[in-house]
């Protein structure tokens, strides 16, 4: 789940993960970035590195969550694939880690990414997969391409060798016709062109592109669309005992103001509605919550997630 | 609790002023702002240069901005001196290795793999490089009044903080290990003896390969060089901001998030002893019909759907009670503010039905924001 920054992506990400989750499945919620956003939006102390159960969902289903601590993929990488656990720890003492994910970004993206892709390939004893899906709460738009797109990013890191490995294990599974990169964005036009943009590159890497979550959406009265009488909106004023002869006009003046400022925003929408349409991938609508995104929203945004058959 | 006004035309008619900073949480309308500022500014007498960093689309284009190249452009359409350029980070990194490293070693700097990354994902580039191009506005003297608008980030704190960041990276403990063989002579880097560096060298090797920490060893000891110079400009840059002839300007929108960021960043600029100028209030909803208040513009219209009658006139009392809802949270949220800082002076510009993208769209927002 991607999107521009602050439309939505960890809500939307979590509602994804409970949608899927639905009717007795195991879903893992992922974030990578090392800012407790799930925690948050399921009203949770912070989670540690560790895969644990956070939520249940409608129907029965587990959604277990995992902050990916970029520093903790890379001790357990080194762990695993050169059994050196105990000088991983001195490494992160002297800034090793911290050092390397940073002149690298590359590196940390792949012990990100190749921790996520081992979730997905995890199977128990009987070989069944552990997670039915795994829903990584991903870095914005400006940044995805490059976060996913793993072999590009270490190729002149590590042309041969162990990372490199690695990232071949990455892109197996993310470019594989199992994974959709899906975006969020609201109806204005710096979320909506970034969105566009963010489709074109994921394609040109070669990357599955999945929907298009249009969050926030304001719920529009039908009665509102058309051309309206103004001197039936001041009678009905009147009706309510609102205004008298003298102001109900003028009342219903001011009243009107805002139904043509609706009106206007909700001509803005249908363009950039039109603009996402370009980009040819389903486009799923999620409601604005009057509360916010507290719980209850959402098991509501859950909702609104299957019943348009996105999970 | 009320707030002062905030008096923007008396601080860009000032030509004392020489820096604006627009700052703020992402997309609250920082670029908005500076370029909206820049444009009143122009148009009333001052030589202004806007420095905007990723504006939208439409609005870069409305000011002639059409390549990111990184040097300051003169908008047509402007009644006045107004210069735009919008901020090419990896351009602005490049060009302090160019003006601190001898040839040779610049170019050993600018085509190595890890120079590549690090000048353009690195998390405070962008914040350093905005510092940066300012400074050079600055020193080059061409302007009188330079505005800028700060890069989208989370945090408005970022700003201040993640220059910082990068130099104590370009500093740390680990660089200076890592330059010790280079500095110890050219001795073979796995015979240095240094048990951290060799712990270090190993591991690096083993998961890495060979080459890569070699890589990295020209890397570091090429900047190096240019090291002294970093450091150097980014505290000058800094006094710059601490100077009475700048003033910041933080943005928010009238919502938890953004009003809490903006908060937290006024705290900031007092601690750090820069010039706070005030707070814009931005996309502030307003009814037309403020006398109506959301409950009995419910209640009337219950009424009216329960007797089944005018339901056109149900439904604009519903609109109308949503819209007096949203105005009363965001004033509760502005409250909240004034009480925290009541000397901070205020000013509000509503919530616009349109985005704003060309140059009428900015002078409107300039009136508003100036209160005409
Ligand atoms: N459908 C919705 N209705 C109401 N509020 C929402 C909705 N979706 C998200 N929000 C709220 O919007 C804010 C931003 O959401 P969220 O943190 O999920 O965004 P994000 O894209 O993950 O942000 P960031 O880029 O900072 O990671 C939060 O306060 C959240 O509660
Ligand atoms: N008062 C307003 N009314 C309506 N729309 C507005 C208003 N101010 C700004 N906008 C619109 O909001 C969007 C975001 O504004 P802007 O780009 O200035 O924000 P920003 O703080 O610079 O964002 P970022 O953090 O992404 O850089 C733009 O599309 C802009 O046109
Ligand atoms: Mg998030
Ligand atoms: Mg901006």
């Amino acid at each position: 789940m991607t999107g521009k920054g602050g439309t939505g992506k960890t809500t939307v990400a979590a509602a994804l993960a409970l949608a899927l989750a639905a009717g007795g499945r195991k879903v893992l919620l992922v974030e990578v970035e090392g800012r407790q956003g799930i925690a948050q939006v399921f009203d949770l102390p912070p989670l540690p590195y560790e895969e644990r159960k956070i939520a249940v969902a409608p129907g029965g289903g587990d959604v277990h969550a995992l902050a990916i601590d970029p520093e903790e993929a890379m001790l357990e990488y080194l762990e695993m694939f050169y059994g050196l656990k105990r000088m991983g720890k001195a490494l992160t003492k002297m800034g090793v880690v911290d050092f390397a994910t940073t002149i690298a970004p590359g590196l940390r993206d792949v012990l990100v990414t190749g921790k996520t892709s081992e979730a997905v390939r995890r199977r128990d004893r009987t070989g069944k997969r552990v997670y039915d899906t795994v829903v990584m709460d991903a870095p914005p738009t400006g940044r995805v391409t490059r976060f996913l797109n793993v072999t590009q990013e270490v190729a002149g890191l590590a042309r041969v060798g162990p990372v490199r490995t690695h990232a071949d294990m990455v892109r197996g599974v993310v470019a594989s016709p199992e994974t959709a990169v899906h975006f969020v964005t609201l109806l204005e036009e710096m979320p909506v062109q970034e969105t566009l943009d963010g489709v074109a590159e994921l394609r040109a890497a070669k990357l599955p592109v999945g929907g298009i979550f249009v969050n926030m959406v304001r719920a529009v009265d039908p009665t509102l669309a058309g051309p309206f009488d103004l001197a039936e909106l001041a009678m009905g004023v009147k009706a309510a005992g609102l205004g008298d002869d003298g102001n109900a006009a003028v009342i219903a003046e001011a009243l009107a103001g805002e139904v043509v400022e609706q009106q206007r925003r909700a001509e803005l929408e249908r363009t950039e509605r039109d603009a996402l349409e370009t980009a040819g991938v389903p486009r799923y609508e999620l409601p604005l919550l009057a509360d916010g995104a507290d719980l209850a929203g959402l098991y509501e945004l859950a909702e609104a997630i299957r019943t348009q058959g996105a999970a | 609790m009320t707030s002062p006004e905030l008096d923007l035309d008396g601080i860009i008619d000032d030509s004392g002023t020489r820096i604006v900073v627009c700052c703020g949480s992402g997309g609250v309308g920082k670029t908005t702002t500076a370029a909206a500022l820049g444009l009143r500014a122009a148009e009333r007498g001052r030589n202004v240069v806007v420095l905007t960093v990723d504006p939208a689309r439409r609005l870069a284009q409305s000011m002639g901005l059409t390549s990111l190249d990184n040097t300051p452009r003169k908008v047509a359409g402007a009644d006045g001196e107004l210069f735009a350029m919008m901020l090419d980070m990896k351009r602005t990194f490049d060009e302090i290795i160019e003006a601190h490293a001898d040839p040779e070693r610049a170019r050993q700097i600018l085509t190595n793999p890890f120079y590549q990354s690090l000048s353009s994902s690195f998390s405070g580039t962008q914040e350093y490089m905005a510092m940066e191009k300012l400074g050079q506005l600055r020193r080059s003297g061409e302007w009188d009044l330079i505005i800028v608008d700060t890069p989208p980030s989370r945090s408005a704190l970022d700003f201040l903080d993640a220059p910082e960041r990068l130099g104590r990276f370009l500093d740390g403990k680990l660089i200076r290990l890592l330059m010790a063989p280079a500095k110890a002579g050219g001795r073979s880097a796995f015979k240095i003896l240094n048990a951290g560096f060799g712990l270090v060298a190993g591991v690096l090797t083993k998961v890495l390969g060979a080459q890569v920490l070699k890589d990295i060893q020209t890397f570091v000891s090429a900047l190096d060089a240019v090291f002294g110079g970093f450091r150097q400009r980014a505290e000058q840059t800094y006094k710059l901001l601490q100077a009475p002839g700048t003033a910041f300007i933080v943005v928010a929108t009238p919502e938890r998030d953004a009003m809490r960021e903006a908060s937290y960043f006024v705290e900031r600029l007092a601690e750090e002893r820069m010039p706070l100028a005030g707070l814009v209030i931005n996309r502030v909803h307003r009814s037309p019909a403020p006398d109506l208040s959301a409950a009995r513009s419910t209640a009337a219209a219950e009424d009216l759907e329960s007797r089944g009658e005018h339901e056109l006139t149900a439904a604009v009392l519903r609109l109308h009670a949503g819209r007096m809802q949203l105005a009363a949270r965001e004033h509760r949220e502005q409250e909240q503010f004034a009480s925290a800082h009541p000397t901070v002076p205020v000013t509000r510009v509503p919530a616009m039905s349109q985005d704003v993208h060309d140059l009428d769209g900015l002078r409107e927002i300039g009136e508003l924001l100036a209160k005409r």
